[in-house]
């Protein structure tokens, strides 16, 4: 069934503690979803992109032995060819061996270079941006944030969303966020099923688009890329979407200032949302933002197709 | 349709199914006190009170805790903290005084059979799911399939609630003092729902039989539901049945608007597809 959240501070200053509230709210969605948690979160940013990507799934650390060099050697095909395309990499880390997370200086289309580095086999972009952070991997949220160290990463808002496969694998190319490529800072999480998910996923990809999985909600990032392409903006492009899926769904996405949510009109999937005059937290239950506070809080349910933006 | 095995079939409308040489339930027995009398039902005593601190309590301890104060007699009881958990105050069999003092997540109070429950925050989805009788109240908000499948009692909830509030209702009255979502009153079978507010698209939709009452402005109406005249029996029952929670509506109850089954059964009418290939 899945469990999404969401948060954003209006007044966030140098930077609020969202990883640790982020992961909070995920483990206590654990129940709706234990194959896999993912973060989509906003820091400050320093002016450089942020490049995060995998090399391999964490499932293929298992299942060869020359998997080792394999991941070297693809590393070392994406390192010559940001080199070969001018995108001066100041900093590099690498959270797990498939896992890798790169600062750059580049003001080139990263759109080229997003192609340019999937070409290589059994490379994904996970996200381009200049204050985006996405991380997603198999487990739950504990597991995860203490792998990429998330528990102290400052920001000003995030998504999350922790996974029960049903339509695709248990994989990191299956979980969530989705990265909404081409465009910096926009990610996706989903909790639902998605009927036209062939049809419009043909539709997208006659008209030049790419996704990376079979997964159903990816249908959401496309489409909302697509529409943004053509100059909707965020809450536009969300209200078209209510009409253009069919199925069930609630989703959150996020941009580099803003926190969108979106329900279907059958109002079939869950959200709850708590507004305060600093915060707004969302998540699938209140059991979730319930873990941030001591003390009590007013919550709603928002309607079926109802759209609604923050702004931070 | 498959014949009923006469081995198998036992009085009083019991029987078993053997499967692998195993007796999945056990046969009727007349000495057997459970089949006399209603089961984990207690005698308490209102004037008795306790608090329960359920800051780190799991749902089941909650619940036992409350079982067991029960079975001491306790006929007041208030739980402090329970942190919007999931499956709280479920199956309470008999009278009872029960506050909680915030927010429930989703199956709050369902499958209750006689206590009056004060909730002091909001409810997730499927409070009071298959209520059969007493009383609950919801200070704030209400999730979706709010009351879903209640057989009797009311089920107030002060602020709005959401989508196909009353789904499947058997009985009983829910009501709703703010708006409520889409949905609503989807395949009613009796009882009454009352809301303040506004409500969403498909309301009363497949209903086949209840009342639904609207103060505010009706989305659209759902397949088989119409409105119906107010009578001066409705008028009384709304005006007494809402003071008793001290709830009003701003235009006044006889500015509500009555909804009714059309009892046209539309999507019920219709044969089984194997049904219609025998008629071709």
């Amino acid at each position: 069934m899945c469990g999404i959240a969401g948060i954003i501070h209006k007044k966030a200053g140098k930077g609020v503690n969202i990883g640790q509230q982020m992961t909070s709210m995920l483990q206590a969605l654990k129940h709706r979803g234990p194959d896999s948690t993912g973060y989509a979160m906003y820091g400050k940013g320093n002016g450089n992109q942020i490049l995060r990507f995998k090399v391999a799934e964490a499932a293929d650390l298992e299942g060869s032995y020359d998997i080792h060099a394999t991941i070297k050697h693809r590393l070392e095909i994406v390192n010559s060819r940001l080199t070969e395309l001018g995108v001066k990499v100041v900093k590099k880390e690498s959270p797990t061996e498939y896992a890798h997370r790169y600062e750059v200086e580049f003001s080139g289309d990263m759109k080229k270079v997003a192609d340019f580095v999937e070409d290589v086999e059994g490379v994904e972009i996970l996200s381009i941006g200049n204050s985006l952070e996405l991380v997603k991997d198999l487990g739950d949220a504990s597991v995860v944030s203490n792998q990429y160290g998330l528990n102290d990463f400052n920001g000003t808002h995030g998504i999350g969303h922790t996974r029960m496969a049903t339509e695709s694998d248990v994989d990191i190319r299956s979980a969530h966020p989705y990265w909404a490529y081409p465009f910096s800072d926009v990610a996706v999480v989903h909790n639902g099923q998605l009927t036209n998910y062939w049809t419009n996923r043909r539709s997208l990809e006659r008209s030049g688009h790419r996704f990376s999985s079979n997964c159903d909600s990816e249908l959401i990032a496309v489409y909302l890329a697509d529409r943004m392409s053509q100059g909707d903006d965020l809450e536009t492009a969300m209200k078209g979407s209510i009409d253009y899926l069919d199925g069930v769904f609630t989703y959150l996405v996020a941009t580099k200032d803003q926190l969108g949510m979106a329900k279907d009109v059958m109002a079939a999937k869950p959200m709850v949302v708590y507004e305060g005059e600093d915060m707004i937290a969302l998540a699938s239950e209140e059991v979730a933002i319930r873990t941030l506070f001591d003390h009590r809080i007013d919550t709603f349910d928002p309607y079926h197709g109802e759209v609604k933006v923050w702004q931070n | 349709m498959a014949e009923l095995r006469k081995e198998t079939s036992q009085e009083m409308g019991l029987h078993d199914e053997q499967l692998k040489g195993r007796t999945q339930k056990k046969f009727f027995s007349i000495d057997e006190s459970e089949n006399l009398t209603y089961f984990h039902s207690f005698d308490v005593d209102t004037s008795k009170t306790a608090t329960i601190d359920a800051l780190d309590m799991t749902p089941r301890e909650i619940n036992r805790e409350i079982r067991e104060l029960m079975e001491k007699g306790i006929g007041d009881i208030t739980v402090d903290n329970p942190m919007s958990r999931h499956g709280v105050g479920v199956g309470i069999l008999n009278r009872l005084n029960l506050t909680f003092s915030d927010s429930l997540g989703y199956f709050g109070c369902g499958l209750i059979d006689g206590p009056n429950v004060h909730i002091k925050g909001r409810v997730g989805w499927s409070c009071a799911e298959n209520m059969m009788a007493g009383t609950v109240v919801i200070d704030k908000n209400a999730g979706s399939t709010f009351g879903a499948a209640i057989r009797g009692g009311d089920l107030v909830c002060k602020g709005s609630v959401g989508a196909r509030t009353g789904i499947d209702q058997k009985g009983g009255t829910i009501i709703v003092g703010g708006k409520t979502g889409a949905f609503s009153g989807f395949m009613m079978q009796r009882g009454r729902m009352i809301v303040l507010g506004d409500a969403g698209m498909n309301l009363g939709d497949s209903m086949y039989d209840g009342t639904i009452y609207v103060g505010g402005e009706v989305e659209e109406l759902g397949v088989d539901c119409v409105q119906a005249d107010m009578t001066e029996l409705d008028v009384r029952y709304l005006t007494e049945k809402l003071a008793l929670y001290g709830m009003k509506t701003p235009r006044g109850v006889e500015k509500m608007q009555k909804h009714v089954s059309g009892k046209m059964l539309w999507n019920y009418a219709n044969l089984e597809p194997n049904e219609k290939k025998l008629i071709l």
